[in-house]
């Protein structure tokens, strides 16, 4: 096991930059999701982080050492694909052994090692088999065999359950959570989907055209996202967004610029009024779960609640929960709803903004105030 | 409607017509078929005739007359050019030529295809596209080059020359194969490869061999008969005794009598075309599954 650290990290194919100005540090241990929109460069990094893409500028450590020139196999990781890229003439058994195959370890080490493993992820019964021969979640359960057989420096998950049907993807997330609460190795997994994100990690890396957006914890990144793509990345549905001003004269308050005759004027905890500054325009960032059926009951729980007045357009119900979309000013909003308190199609209804969990940004910079 | 009033719900008339077309097409190609088929009857059927039965009754005919002896005549007795041991010596000067020739040519090419695919480096598309150039190079442009470097190396009138020049034309054949196959096996299986310490030739060995046997009969199969039917550098790079088959089938024909043994010759041809024969046969099944098939079912 061993800590990452990447410093600066650039990557250019021909005259695209596609990774600008990387920094991670990965502490022994943790277990890091790549986050982000389909082309922002997570495989690029991961590949970098093998050393199966070279470094057009900028360090990657790991533990205490630099690897920018290291030959993957001498780096120390194990990596699961995407594609599984099981090879396709050998037995599970073979597959496994391949890497101790190559490099020289002892034949008795080797079947200790692979019984381990196939017990660990219950394969014992697929050794024989040809990756033809199996289905996608044993292949799946192999590849990870393949990377779980050593014990490496790093782990690198490169969406590894992308390829699952949805039930089976949930199933295997649980266990790859199971195996690291076990196991506790340092890991950097690649996803595209922020449940599988916000479930696995210790830390969140958002990333967005090649820069990385914020690093922190998951409920940091949901409750306080560094800018307004990562508000709208994490989190389904997305967050709301409505244009306001601050209004500081008396208790704070923010004016919503686009709510129906008289701006509604939603509270505003102080310290956050206090350091925005008396009269700047933001945008209100609110989550769905947020922005709720108003209950009398609350206000005494809730200090900064406010209410909003808006007609009901559509209503979805999910199972769990409902949401409605109601239309305040031009935009379309999310609330969530209780499926029994549900509202109906065309009702006007007072919705309840928790304004403690609220966020502002910046409209020019689209940063968290 | 046209369509209503041309409907025919038993479909009689449409069987008629459907059948009448069919005898047509089936003729047509029965036909072609045996326009095809008819040289190498005739050249079968005259290696069995005696010399006078074909001299009355002409090169095109049915048999008068069986013998098995022009086969053994042409095999190991008959003259050509001088020496008396048919076309037997010369048979082997191909097998010594095509063996070492086609195994040579289709391992470099392996491997070749395996570093264009694989192992891609600044121009390696470049010299993949020059490499292919050589498909479309007539063998005359090279007669030349070819002299002199057989005579630098020493080689001239060789069976090993003739290897050597066999090779390198093969190449680029070769190499176009096994490069527009290997680029179908995912690039993901050599990167977990490499990150599993395997190196250039073990990822070779373990992982790209393995999946090659389609394509390496493909290779195989089209290099020998190449090479076997080939015929200008034959004549023109060997003499005397160092002859391959083709050349020394010319020989033969034009040896010192003014009477042509047809029945001989007949055989000695025969003899000459059956290797590839034979390959095609065994091998043709494989040969196209190869062509089609991609690396991984
Ligand atoms: N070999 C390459 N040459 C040129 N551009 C490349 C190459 N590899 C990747 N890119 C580009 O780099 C960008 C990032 O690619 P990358 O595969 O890292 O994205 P990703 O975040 O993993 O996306 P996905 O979620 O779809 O897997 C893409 O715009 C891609 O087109
Ligand atoms: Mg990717």
């Amino acid at each position: 096991m061993a800590s990452l650290t990447i410093r600066n990290l650039n990557k250019t194919f021909g005259s695209v930059a596609v990774l600008k100005g990387i920094d991670l540090e990965v502490e022994t241990g943790e277990f890091v999701v790549l986050v982000g929109p389909s082309g922002c460069g997570k495989s690029t990094l991961l590949a970098m982080i093998a050393g199966l893409e070279s470094v057009s500028a900028g360090e990657i450590r790991i533990g205490e050492r630099i690897v920018n020139g290291v030959a993957p196999k001498d780096r120390d990781i194990a990596m699961v694909f995407q594609s599984y890229a099981l090879y396709p003439t050998m037995t599970v058994r073979a597959n496994i052994t391949f890497g101790m195959e190559s490099r020289g370890v002892p034949k008795q080490a080797q079947a200790e090692a692979l019984a381990r493993v196939a017990a660990l992820l219950q394969i014992q019964g697929l050794l024989d088999r040809k990756p033809s021969q199996l289905s996608g979640g044993q292949r799946q359960r192999v590849a990870m065999g393949r990377a779980l057989v050593r014990d490496p420096a790093l782990f690198l998950f490169d969406e590894p359950l992308s390829n699952l049907d949805a039930k089976l993807r949930v199933e295997m997330r649980t266990e790859i959570k199971k195996l690291y609460q076990r196991l506790g190795q340092t890991t950097i997994y690649v996803t595209h989907d922020q449940v599988e994100a916000m479930t696995l990690a210790s830390r969140i890396a958002v990333m967005h055209q090649g820069r990385l957006q914020q690093f922190a914890e998951p409920r940091t990144v949901y409750d306080r996202p560094a800018n307004m793509f990562v508000a709208g990345f994490i989190g389904s549905p997305p967050m709301n967004f409505l244009p306001a001003q601050i209004s500081a004269s008396g208790p704070a308050v923010l004016v919503l610029e686009e709510s129906e005759g008289q701006g509604t004027r939603l509270p505003l905890p102080d310290d956050v009024a206090q350091s925005a500054g008396d009269g700047r325009r933001v945008l209100l960032g609110i989550r769905p779960e947020n922005l709720t059926r108003y209950d009398h009951r609350w206000a005494d729980e809730k200090p900064c609640l406010g209410t909003i007045k808006a007609p009901v357009e559509i209503v979805e119900p999910t199972g769990a929960e409902t949401m409605a979309v109601v239309r305040i000013g031009s935009r379309e909003v999310i609330a969530r709803y209780e499926p029994d308190a549900a509202p109906a199609i065309g009702e006007t209804v007072t919705l309840a903004v928790d304004m403690a969990k609220a966020c502002l940004f910046d409209p020019a910079t689209e940063m968290l105030i | 409607m046209a369509e209503a009033a041309g409907y025919d719900p038993l479909g009689a008339a449409g069987t008629w017509r459907h059948q009448r077309a069919k005898l047509v097409v089936y003729t047509l190609l029965c036909l072609f078929a045996l326009y095809y088929v008819l040289p190498l009857g005739v050249v079968i059927l005259n290696s069995f005739r005696d010399l006078p039965d074909i001299n009355r009754n002409g090169l095109i005919g049915l048999p008068h007359s069986f013998s098995l002896n022009y086969w053994s005549l042409a095999w190991d007795k008959f003259c050509v050019g001088g020496t008396c041991a048919g076309i037997e010596p010369f048979f082997f000067n191909s097998v010594s030529m095509v063996v070492p020739a086609t195994i040579i040519s289709t391992a470099v090419g392996a491997v070749n295809g395996y570093v264009l695919a694989k192992w891609r480096f600044t121009g390696s598309e470049v010299l993949f596209g020059l490499m292919t150039l050589g498909v479309f190079m007539p063998g005359q442009m090279v007669l030349l080059p070819w002299a002199r470097v057989l005579g630098w190396l020493g080689l001239t009138n060789t069976t090993s020359g003739l290897v050597l020049i066999h090779c390198v034309q093969g190449l680029s054949f070769t190499t176009l194969f096994c490069r527009n196959y290997y680029v179908n096996i995912p690039d993901d299986l050599i990167k977990a490869a490499r990150i599993d310490g395997a190196g250039f030739w073990r990822i070779f060995r373990k992982i790209v061999l393995p999946l090659s046997p389609p394509i390496l009969i493909v290779t195989v199969i089209w290099q020998f008969t190449n090479i076997w039917n080939e015929f200008l550098f034959a004549v023109i790079f060997s003499s005397g005794t160092h002859q391959p088959i083709t050349a020394a089938l010319i020989a033969l024909s034009a040896g010192g009598t003014s009477v042509h043994q047809y029945n001989v010759e007949s055989a000695a041809v025969l003899i000459a075309a059956l290797p590839p024969l034979l390959v095609y046969v065994f091998g043709g099944r494989y040969f196209l599954r190869g062509l089609t098939q991609g690396a991984l079912k």
